[in-house]
This record gives structure tokens, sequence and C-alpha cells, in this order.
């Protein structure tokens, strides 16, 4: 099964169980008194799912590492690889600064 | 630290398409003899240029003849072809049972192939991938768009595809011999986003796929590409992976 029919099937599942509900609600007493919560539930779970997204995804930004140190290790190695490559006998195409 | 006894049969090679990395090259293999001298590891670095106009393939010469052709394999190309058929034409006059991929624009690390090798020989993995997303992983030099693009894609991809590797668009990768060719042999896509679905074809045939903490220092020289085309792009492979595996 492609990652898609997983989704479709997720989803008809779902809206099935849904439209039973909503459609259950002259012999169904629970649907009678939650029919607005039930009726409006897809939008409101989409839109919890948004800010779950939203708030994971900036939070992860915020967190992302920055590798100072990193940049600063390759910027001494890249003179260390110069130096001893020269020494090897290496000609750089651009005059040693 | 030596390898020694099991290990001591591994060869790992390294491929580095190139495509004008004139300044960068001497310097990537440079660190990469370095690390992997002091670390033991048998090793063999294979140079693919794409016909670069700026001198790529002289630099890359010069340095056969400093470091010995049993060390520097040069298989250059007449021009700039796919990043897929680049590994294959790498892979056919590798001599290592494992390959190693990486940028050769100083964006990855050569020290970090150490503990790629570390982490296969822990399980035997089939492919072992760079991650920026985990553990001690980063970037430097992205702003916050840069990373609110990255992140948001990311999030995307981890909930559609659900990938079982947090970084998928990374191109630091060690990968058995045979499972790396299977696996170029089973993706379609060309461009960065090959990248993606090499992980995701691996998930697919069941490769096991282990992960490693990286640094990913964003091109100290030359300019550095996100844009409108590489989004699309993006988009495109991530729906069509989405519909197809």
């Amino acid at each position: 099964m492609t990652k898609l029919q997983e989704w479709m099937s997720g989803l008809g599942i779902i809206f099935a169980i849904w439209m039973y509900l909503i459609t259950s609600r002259s012999h169904n007493e629970f649907v009678q008194n939650h029919y607005d919560l039930i009726l409006y539930s897809p939008i409101t779970c989409v839109f919890i799912f948004g800010l779950y997204a939203l708030s994971v995804v900036l939070y992860r930004v915020y967190t992302f590492n920055d590798c100072e140190q990193a940049a600063v290790e390759l910027a001494e190695e890249i003179q260390e690889a110069k130096e001893n490559l020269a020494k090897l006998g290496f000609k750089f195409k651009e005059t040693a600064k | 630290m030596s390898a020694s006894g099991t290990n001591s049969k591994n060869k790992y090679s390294i491929l580095l398409p190139t495509y004008n990395e004139v300044e960068n090259l001497p310097i990537i293999i440079y660190l990469i003899v370095k690390y992997m001298s002091k670390s033991g590891y048998d090793h063999e670095i294979i140079v693919i240029d794409d016909g670069s106009p700026d001198g790529t393939l002289e630099a890359a010469k010069q340095l056969q003849n400093i470091y010995g052709k049993d060390k520097i394999v040069l298989r250059p190309r007449e021009k700039k072809l796919g990043l897929g058929t680049a590994y294959i034409h790498g892979i056919q006059h590798a001599t290592g049972n494992f390959i190693v991929i990486m940028d050769a624009d100083l964006s990855h690390h050569p020290k970090a192939i150490a503990d790629f090798i570390k982490k296969q020989q822990e399980k035997d993995y089939d492919v072992v991938s760079g991650t920026r997303y985990i553990g001690g992983g980063g970037v430097y030099g992205w702003d916050f768009k840069r990373k609110l693009v990255s992140r948001g894609a990311n999030f995307l991809t981890q909930l559609l595809l659900r990938p079982g590797a947090s970084d998928l668009t990374g191109s630091f990768r060690l990968y058995k011999k045979d499972v790396l060719e299977t696996l170029i042999k089973s993706c379609v896509s060309k461009g960065y986003v090959f990248q993606m679905e090499m992980i995701i074809r691996a998930r697919q045939l069941n490769y096991t796929i282990g992960e490693v903490p990286i640094t990913f220092v964003d091109r100290l020289y030359g300019e550095s590409k996100l844009g409108g085309t590489e989004i699309i792009q993006f988009v495109r492979a991530l729906l069509y992976l989405f519909a197809t595996t």
C-alpha cells in the first residue's frame, strides 16, 4: 500500500464514523446533546493540527543548532591545509595570499 | 586508534562529484587523507569531475601526484550529467566494499566519516546517513528563513512519508556498495531530491538505516542555492513519492 492509499484509508474511516454520527441524530442521545461539537469537529481538528504543526516547526527552527565552533575550526583547518599542501608542492590556482 | 581484526578487510571508497571546485578540492582531499589516516581505515578517494572549466581536474591531478594513484582515483566525464550517473560512474572503479558520498564544497567535514564507520559496524547497517536535525547535528550560516524552509519541509516529509530517517535531503552518507548500486537503479529523480528518494527507496527495500549527527557549514566559497526552483522540485518529488511508495 502506498502512503497515499494509507492516508486515504485512514481519512476514509474517520469520515465514515463522522458521517454516521451526524446522521444518527434522531436515535442517539449523545449525538443529540453534542451535535454542533461533532458537526464542526473536522474543522476543529484541522485547526488544532495546524497549531501543533506550526508550534513544532517554530520550536525546531528556534532550537536548530548553530555550529559556530565548526565554522571556526573549519576556517583554521583550511589555513592549515593550504600551508601543508604548499609544502608538499601543490600549486594553488590563485596567487598565494 | 587503528582498525584491526575484521575491520581491516573493509575498504572505504569516498566519492567526490565535482563541478567548479578548484578552491575546495585540495582542502577537502587534504582533510579526508588527514582524518582517514588518523583513524586508520583503508580508503581511496574517487574524484568525478564533470568537465569543470575552472581547472578542478588539473588540481586533482596535482593531488594525485602528491598522494599517489592508489589513494586518489580520477574518473572525469566530458560534461555535467546527473548525480546518480556520477555515482555509478565512480563506483565502477571503486575497490572498496563501502562507499561514502559527500559534497566537495566543505559543507561536510571529513572527520565525521569515522563516526559513520563506527555506527555502521554497531548493527551492520546497510546505510548510514548524516543528520543535521538530531543530537549534536546542526548548521552554520543559515538565516531564519532558510531554517524555516528546512524545518517546514522536513516536518511535511516526516508526516507524509514516515521515512525512518531524520534528514532526507542531506547528501553525506555511507552505503554498502551493492546497496548503493541497487538504490541508484531504483531511483528516478534528478538533482538534489535524488538524495531524498534514495532514503525512501532504502526504506521500501527494507534496508537498515543508521544515523549520525553532522554539522553542516554552508559554503564558505561560492554560492549556496535555495530558490523557487529547488522548492518546486522538492514538492514534486514529495508528492510523487507520497503517491508511489
